[in-house]
């Protein structure tokens, strides 16, 4: 049986993943060279509970899918044109710094404002995702901080799926130790959950969600909110980039036997 | 001057302390030796008192006074009763600085715990240092860059990386518990147990010296023509028997569904995104690390952070390892290697 969900996506911009990173020190604290002019992704771990909350709403007419967004407005936009082509959602941009070096505390308090503020969320039918950590502080942190600031008491972390029982419960998977999964019931909304990577794949771009989107996105990001993080006392006592650079051999022209040989000695005994 | 709790939970046994957790333990007593701070240890997880207290025997050579919160509703891992039970250790507790393993049992509620007491939580720590404060590293931008903070704020909550610290040690002893009362909220939401989503064996196994990582080059055309995928899972599968190895995965294979109409299953049956190594994946410790048929590029790379020894099986000699990510490339065909290096591990373990 259907259900009208509400769910809350918050989700973060972080650097393209194959961009080489440079931490600096400014006066505002630690960042990275050239942050601003780095092209930027939707957090991927974010990026998978988008895709499975829009599958959710797809299944379930009459659902609402709000995407929450903490970031300079210019680069929330250039992102926005990409991500608005994969899920039909409403866009509640936050105008505020980029990066992994603000405080989680500060960023959850803002996240949470911007979502209890939404016209026409009812907080008891609510779902609310994100990643389970982001790829920039990737701490695990602000998610529940946001869900405790709005009183949710029934969180999962590392979330891999997410099973909609008639009567309104669902069975979530998360992640554990080894290589396992705690199920879990629960019965009802609200509810928080932080996805790993979920079971869906990266939808494909559809010109045509994108221009609906664009329709309320370029307002929103109009009228973002702008926000100063604070710091709580947090001190980058130092931010480095540690060398990664190894002495690699490389064997061209060993046959496979006297690698699998070496290999084998390398091993050890197990 | 600071005062230290250690929080800790039982294992599946519901008896003893998890070994993350006995880490913990010791960094709480370095720290609080180094800061001459009063050290306290709180147990979660147990359902009854006399399991509580078994559980804490192995902590009781710390001399550190010993909290623990039992019952029914502890025996599960769960958000609403965990917060709760941590909440109330802390507050029993009165502690400046709370340290905890970063278990999933932990990630869960450390955060809105440290919210309700209006503290800070800082979490993947993997070192802590004393000056004239308390100084904490962590990585960011996934093991990219590393930092050094330090906060002033308290109480702060700082969750520690398993594998960071030591375990403790000591000699078990009859433990003095204090069992701390807490009023549980209703739960709704149950535990019903655990699954493993591996069909044919357990292949992630965070214990092994060596981590094993397939790319996506298995399942890819080889020399004649043709694609071996059940080949590539046999000898992939005989590998992690023989050697003991923890399998680990790129984005991109663990990405590929197996064909056929309604298929929803991956290409290599006993791979999932749990396997996965890199940007979206684990980050996992190993001694050793091997890399088959996979680029090398910086997203998988930065999986890699916490593997020593690394190698590499790869066709292409400009592949990323080759570029000071690896300590030995062998360029060479994964399939041919990995049949002999099978058979030397068979004949040896004969």
């Amino acid at each position: 049986m259907a259900q009208e969900l509400q769910i809350v996506v918050c989700a973060g911009i972080v650097p393209d993943p194959l961009q080489t990173l440079e931490p600096v020190t400014g006066p505002n604290g630690p960042g990275l060279k050239n942050e601003i002019v780095l092209p930027a992704v939707l957090d991927p771990w974010a990026a998978c509970a988008l895709y499975e909350a829009a599958q959710l709403v797809a299944k379930n007419p009459g659902s609402k899918l709000w995407l929450v967004s903490l970031g300079p407005k210019a680069k929330l936009q250039q992102v926005m044109m990409t991500v608005g082509q994969k899920a039909a959602f409403e866009l509640v941009p936050v105008d505020g710094p980029i990066g992994g070096f603000p405080d989680a505390h500060s960023t959850a308090a803002a996240l949470a404002e911007a979502i209890a503020a939404l016209p026409g969320l009812d907080r008891e039918r609510l779902l609310l995702f994100g990643g389970w950590e982001s790829a920039t502080r990737g701490a695990g942190v602000t998610l529940q901080l946001v869900g405790e600031r709005l009183g949710i008491s029934d969180q999962f972390q590392g979330v891999d799926q997410i099973t909609l029982r008639d009567d309104g419960s669902f069975e979530v998977l998360e992640r554990v130790e080894g290589g396992r999964h705690q199920v879990s019931v629960c019965a009802g909304t609200p509810a928080v959950l932080g996805w790993a990577t979920g079971n869906l794949a990266e939808p494909r771009n559809n010109p045509q969600t994108g221009m609906a989107n664009m329709r309320g996105i370029m307002p929103a990001l109009q009228k973002a909110k702008a926000v100063t993080l604070a710091a709580n006392g947090l001190r980058y006592v130092s931010v480095n980039l540690p060398k990664q650079q190894r002495e690699t051999r490389i064997e061209k022209n060993m046959t496979a036997d006297e690698i699998a040989r070496e290999l084998v000695e390398w091993i050890g005994a197990e | 001057m600071e005062t230290i709790l250690v929080l800790t939970h039982v294992d599946e046994t519901g008896s003893a302390l998890t070994k993350a957790s006995l880490e913990a333990v010791s960094a709480g007593v370095e720290l609080a030796k180094q800061h001459t701070a009063k050290l306290t240890i709180g147990v979660l997880g147990a359902a009854s008192a006399e399991a509580a207290t078994v559980a804490a025997s192995a902590v009781a050579a710390t001399g550190a006074r010993l909290l623990a919160i039992s019952g029914e509703g502890f025996a599960q891992p769960r958000y609403a009763t965990d917060a709760a039970g941590c909440e109330a250790l802390c507050r029993a507790a009165q502690a400046s600085i709370v340290l905890a393993p970063g278990s999933s049992r932990f990630v869960r509620v450390a955060a809105g715990v440290a919210h309700r007491l209006g503290g800070f939580l800082d979490t993947h720590i993997t070192s802590l240092s004393s000056n004239d404060g308390v100084d904490a590293t962590r990585w960011f931008y996934r093991q990219r860059v590393e930092a050094t903070i330090s906060r002033e704020a308290r109480p702060w909550f700082l969750l520690l990386d398993a594998g960071t610290h030591a375990a403790f040690e000591g000699e078990s002893g009859a433990a003095q518990v204090e069992a701390v009362a807490v009023t549980l909220p209703a739960a709704r939401t149950t535990v019903e147990g655990l699954r493993s989503p591996m069909r044919d064996a357990q292949t992630i196994r965070p214990n092994a010296r060596l981590l094993f990582v397939a790319g996506a080059g298995w399942t890819k055309k080889q020399p004649d023509g043709q694609i071996h995928v059940a080949e590539a899972g046999e000898l992939i599968l005989a590998f992690l028997r023989l050697s003991g190895a923890s399998l680990g995965s790129s984005k991109s294979l663990a990405d590929q569904k197996a064909e056929g109409p309604g298929e929803e299953q991956s290409v290599l049956p006993f791979l999932t995104h749990m396997n996965q190594i890199g940007q979206t994946g684990a980050t996992p410790r190993h001694a050793k690390g091997l890399s088959t048929c996979c680029h090398g590029e910086e997203p998988h790379v930065v999986g890699w952070r916490f593997i020593g020894e690394r190698r590499a099986i790869s066709l292409d000699p400009n592949c990323g390892w080759t570029r000071g990510k690896a300590d030995v490339v062998y360029v060479a065909d994964a399939f041919q290697v990995m049949a002999k290096v099978n058979s030397l591990l068979e004949a040896r373990s004969s």
